[in-house]
């Protein structure tokens, strides 16, 4: 499976669902702050990684599915379902890379420039985020063959 | 106030470039990855570091692991719900919320707490 740039998916979004993630966006960064400063670092930084835009992101992508099907004339409704579950479960993975990312600056931001450390625990979260993607899709890949001929993948491990 | 409305509008740029980016890639569970990226803490930590120190941003970090393990937790669960269940995703992924808090606050009382 060949990751792809699709432009088309741009035209499907209107201007106010990009609205609602900026407004998302800066409201969950200004809550963040606003709760360090009354709570302290240790419960401000919890809000970091909040999954502040995901229920917009799911829906919008369970709407546009659903929309595709309609247009064909068929019920999009579960294939709308099961595109906003594929999508939540790259979020589980890229969460492992934000742990990572998390770890990184912990360790390192008092003891090195800044714009050293964010930008290459950055570049961790998403070398660690694709690696889990990658590993997972060999992972079904083999599961696949195996179904189709236990023997193939014995030899393929061989 | 200066400060409110700059942390509002970098949080909104950096969130929403995230997003726009994970709406152009396909497959899905690739595009998925960026509804997990550190765009809050991108947002956040630099000006948090330049204005109140390096420490404080550490301790920050340090309270975002507990949050991102949360944050694998929900979108796991939210996953095997739409999966399963037929439930809309706006439904699910707000009603999945309190698992967060719960995963979060809980770790943090665990063994980050001062």
């Amino acid at each position: 499976m060949r990751v792809k740039f699709d432009t088309s998916a741009l035209g499907q979004t209107k201007f106010h669902q990009y609205a609602i993630r900026f407004i998302f966006g800066g409201c969950i960064t200004v809550a963040a702050g606003l709760v360090a400063s009354k709570f302290g670092p240790a419960v401000g930084g919890l809000l970091l990684a909040f999954p502040a835009i995901f229920p917009a992101g799911a829906t919008l992508i369970e709407k546009h599915e659903q929309e595709k099907k309609e247009k064909k004339g068929l019920s999009g409704t579960v294939r709308g379902r099961q595109a906003a579950s594929i999508d939540a479960v790259g979020s589980a993975m890229g969460s492992v890379g934000l742990l990572v990312f998390a770890l990184l600056v912990w360790q390192f931001v008092a003891s090195h420039p800044a714009w050293i450390v964010l930008p290459g625990a950055m570049a961790a979260w998403l070398a660690v985020s694709v690696l889990i993607w990658e590993m997972r899709l060999r992972a079904r890949t083999l599961r696949r063959k195996d179904r189709r001929d236990p023997r193939a993948s014995q030899v393929e491990g061989e | 106030m200066i400060q409110i409305l700059l942390r509002f509008l970098v949080g909104g740029v950096v969130v929403s470039a995230f997003a726009l980016i994970g709406d152009l890639l396909k497959p899905k569970s690739f595009a998925g990855l960026f509804g997990a990226a550190p765009s809050v803490a991108l947002a956040t930590l630099g000006l948090t570091v330049a204005t109140k120190g390096a420490s404080y941003g550490a301790t920050e970090a340090r309270s975002m692991m507990a949050g991102a393990i949360a944050f694998f937790l929900y979108a796991s669960f939210v996953s095997w719900v739409m999966m399963r269940y037929r439930f809309q995703a706006l439904s699910v992924t707000l009603g999945a919320m309190p698992l967060w808090f719960a995963v979060a606050f809980g770790l943090w009382s665990l063994g980050l707490r001062p």
